[in-house]
């Protein structure tokens, strides 16, 4: 298995170059400097000195072969460099929003897991039964809702019931508060972003569940095991539930690996200082180096995570082996 | 300056916050609150940034020579001693300046604050050493030496004398530094925070949060009235105004558009205040002059008669951060052309009809009836977007279809740069009111870089230059007027859309703030007291 996954890891290696090289390229088609959108953007007058001094800081003024053999050296040497930007350190940078989007991507896992598995075993179990017309209608529901639009109205709604409460409306504070240091205020921070995306992630791992469940159940194996007289329960969960989740934990992986980076608008909508927001402002603000340091994470996240889930395909199902 | 307070749009004449038999005596504590309406900015140095995320994040950190008088900020030609001892008269035939600098003020390190750390600071805004940028050099353009003789004194000799110079010393941005600390690392200011304003830096969470205490030591006697502040990165508007909403926060300073403001004033009615006032700032539709045919001023004059500004503005002003017709000036400054004078300009008629008729009579000449073109936006919703869509349905009125491309910030200066545009929505928004040098912004380019309008005009320069050093009040006031026409109405180098108004909700526990025409200035929090 060692093997497998070092087989794996080298793999990784011509993706990350391929990414590195697109970034790079695309990031320079779009039309602009950053210079003009740090000095000009709120308006005002420019001087061209501030403008020369500015392009050397950043060094826009350096060619571009010369750009991309900064960029794949310092990524092969886990130097990110400097934000163009703010003249921080990218590390930093990112190092400052990750937690936030960590959080938030681990809780609504947690929040899909806890629905999304437990509805779509009964969904199948219980198949056009008006309970699975219920539970198939909530999954339909949250594949349908964005989660940013979600995110608005469930402010909306807390805005009001505690309006009718307690007679003014009432939000956490705005200003997050990390984990370590006040538990309390840091979860009712995040929860409400955490739910709401947890809400459309349980809906899609929903039908995947029941899908998966619902061919499982039809294998001669679990009709054998029913027919040996083995209790339901067991049938359900260790021979038709352990074999369905090889497809849902895929999912699952695929959908965490999305939340790291791809909550942008959910992440304006709270205000929450994360990885999206940080890649929406590095792409608006023409910031080369942060934009690709944050691509090169993304695709490093996916990488890992796809690794990690195929680990776990071993793990659930026996007849998986590593070659 | 208007004060507005509750759903029913009873409008109270400021009268109320300034008459002193009805002032309440500043309470001291508490925590401020408020939202910056932005991301992080670049830096926190506000000689380098021209952002207002930079200001709004560390002006309260930070001293100034002189200011716009915080409590009368709506005046354009109030300005009030910082750090000087009282405002100079110039001598020298007004080619002078000396100031006395306090004695009492420190820098939140303990150490003195001099004349020299404020004649530094100033020499470093105005003639930046090799590799050091300034985002204010180029409005310093009178200013000729900056010296200090003794450790009390600052003078300032300019190149000629200019009315233009008082407000451009007042510029919010012009922080005075620790000498030994600029000259030591001129970059440090970027990531670091140390000044003598009325608070100390205490936390800088990127992106998130900046926070700042009480200083202690400040010099102006009995503030800050405020315990600290937090100020919250909030670029999103939905965001702002659910915090005021749930109190999560009381204010932000930039402005809110109306919609924003009737949600909020409809929902907590007398628990919010609001303050309104013409802004500084203003859309501009500028024809590419390289580009046929709006090189053909007959084609620029008809596409400045079609659009109805004076019943736009009032129905503009409902949807959209626009208030005011006015011309090439502020409209709060003595310098601004009343009605009588702007309706004298072609793009300023009252008779829409003659107008139309004229536009479409000046387009037939110009081989231009069925002018077709794209009208270059940036993605701003507030207040881009609607002047476009007004601006495309006036010149609908004349037959000439234009349709609308949004492009990001990057590639919309990118465009105006390299002259691939045929009409852009161009803006002109200013730290504080400085007519002399605002209306710069239409002058050629080789003069002015921001200007991209693609022409060249030597009597537009030679009005502007001899209106710049004009010091008599009157005689630079029919200067104005002159630039002004010729601009505006004999060259049609740019159109004026309505000026934007400034909108301010806050919660109305939020005392001793007054509003001004800029997002730039008064926003050291030092007057600002909480009645909780």
């Amino acid at each position: 298995m060692y093997r497998y996954i070092l087989n794996r890891l080298l793999l990784s290696i011509p993706t990350l170059i391929g990414a590195a090289a697109l970034v790079f390229i695309l990031m320079r088609l779009i039309p602009g400097d950053i210079c003009m959108v740090r000095l000009g953007g709120s308006g005002g007058s420019i001087s061209a000195s501030a403008l020369a001094v500015c392009h050397a800081q950043v060094g826009a003024d350096r060619s571009m072969p010369l750009q991309f053999l900064d960029f794949i050296g310092g990524f092969a040497t886990g130097n990110f460099g400097i934000s163009m930007w703010s003249g921080k350190p990218v590390v930093l940078e990112i190092a400052t929003r990750l937690p936030v989007s960590l959080e938030i991507a681990i809780l609504a896992t947690v929040v899909a897991v806890l629905i999304a598995i437990p509805l779509g075993t009964i969904s199948a179990l219980k198949q056009n039964s008006w309970l699975d017309h219920i539970v198939r209608t909530v999954a339909i529901a949250g594949i349908a809702t964005p989660s940013f639009w979600l995110g608005i109205l469930s402010i909306l709604v807390v805005l009001d019931v505690s309006r009718w409460l307690f007679g003014s409306p009432w939000m956490p504070s705005i200003d997050y508060v990390p984990l370590w240091v006040d538990p309390l205020q840091n979860l009712s921070i995040v929860i409400l972003p955490a739910l709401t995306i947890g809400y459309r992630y349980s809906a899609v791992t929903m039908r995947m569940t029941r899908s998966a469940m619902l061919e499982v159940l039809r294998e001669d194996y679990i009709r054998t095991a029913r027919a040996k007289g083995l209790l339901e329960q067991l049938v359900v969960n260790r021979h038709a539930l352990k074999n369905a989740m090889l497809p849902v934990v895929t999912l699952i992986g695929i959908e965490f690996a999305f939340l790291i980076g791809g909550l942008v608008v959910t992440e304006q909508v709270f205000n929450l200082n994360g990885i999206g927001r940080l890649f929406v402002q590095a792409v608006q603000n023409q910031d080369y180096t942060l934009t690709q340091a944050l691509v090169m994470l993304t695709v490093a996240v996916f990488v890992v995570t796809n690794l990690v889930v195929d680990v776990l395909y071993a793990w659930l199902d026996p007849r998986i082996r590593f070659g | 300056m208007k004060i507005r307070n509750g759903w029913r749009a009873t409008l109270v004449i400021a009268l109320l916050a300034t008459t002193p038999a009805l002032a309440q005596t500043p309470k001291k504590g508490g925590t401020f609150t408020y939202m910056i309406p932005a991301d992080a900015p670049p830096s926190l140095d506000g000689h380098k940034e021209n952002t207002f995320a930079t200001l709004q994040a560390t002006a309260p950190f930070y001293s100034t020579l002189i200011a716009v008088n915080p409590d009368n900020p709506s005046s354009t030609t109030d300005f009030v001693c910082d750090l000087c001892t009282e405002m100079p008269k110039p001598t020298d035939d007004g080619k002078t300046y000396t100031f006395k600098i306090r004695k009492d003020v420190k820098f939140h390190d303990g150490t003195p604050l001099s004349a020299a750390d404020v004649a530094l600071s100033w020499q470093y805004i105005v003639h930046p050493p090799k590799g050091v940028s300034s985002a204010r050099e180029s409005y310093m353009v009178m200013v000729d030496t900056v010296e200090n003789p003794d450790p009390e004194t600052v003078v300032f000799k300019l190149k000629f004398a200019t009315s233009a110079f008082l407000p451009a010393l007042a510029d919010p941005y012009a922080y005075i530094y620790k000498k030994e600390t600029l000259e030591k690392d001129p970059s440090w200011f970027e990531k670091n925070v140390m000044g003598s304003g009325p608070f100390k830096f205490s936390a800088y969470e990127i992106g998130q949060s900046i926070k700042g205490t009480r200083n202690p030591d400040y010099y102006h006697a009995g503030q800050p009235y405020l315990d600290g502040f937090v100020a919250i990165f909030a670029a999103k508007q939905s965001v702002r105004v659910d915090a005021i909403r749930a109190d999560r926060a009381v204010t932000e300073f930039r402005g809110m558009p109306p919609s924003a403001r009737d949600e909020l004033v409809k929902e907590l009615g007398d628990k919010v205040t609001v303050q309104t006032s013409d802004w500084n700032c203003v859309n501009l539709l500028t024809p590419n002059q390289k580009k046929k045919p709006f090189d053909d001023v007959k084609v620029r004059r008809a596409l400045a008669l079609a659009i109805d500004q004076w019943k736009g503005a009032p129905a503009l002003s409902k949807i959209a951060t626009v208030h005011t017709v006015g011309g090439l000036v502020f409209p709060g400054s003595p310098l601004a052309a009343t009605k009588d004078e702007l309706i004298k300009m072609s793009a300023f008629s009252t008779d829409m009809d003659k107008a139309r008729a004229e536009a479409k009579k000046l387009l037939k000449e110009a081989g231009a009836e069925n002018l077709k073109f794209e009208l270059m936006n940036r993605n701003v919703d507030q207040p881009y977007k609607f002047i476009a869509t007004w601006a495309i349905d006036e010149w609908s009125k004349i037959g000439v279809k234009a349709t609308q491309k949004v492009l990001p910030t990057g590639p919309f200066y990118e465009a105006l740069r390299s002259g691939s545009f045929e009409v852009a929505v161009e803006f002109n928004c200013q730290n504080l009111v400085n007519p002399l040098l605002d209306v710069a912004k239409v002058l050629p380019r080789s003069v002015y870089p921001e200007n991209y309008g693609g022409y060249e005009d030597p009597k537009l320069i030679e009005l502007y230059n001899t209106m710049l050093t004009e010091t008599d009040a009157t005689k630079q006031r029919e200067k104005m007027r002159a630039f002004e026409t010729y601009a505006l109405d004999t060259q049609v180098d740019t159109i004026m859309t309505p000026w934007w108004e400034r909108i301010i909700v806050a919660r109305s526990y939020m005392k001793g703030w007054k509003i001004s025409p800029s997002h730039y200035i008064n926003l050291n929090l030092a007057n600002i007291w909480l009645d909780k």
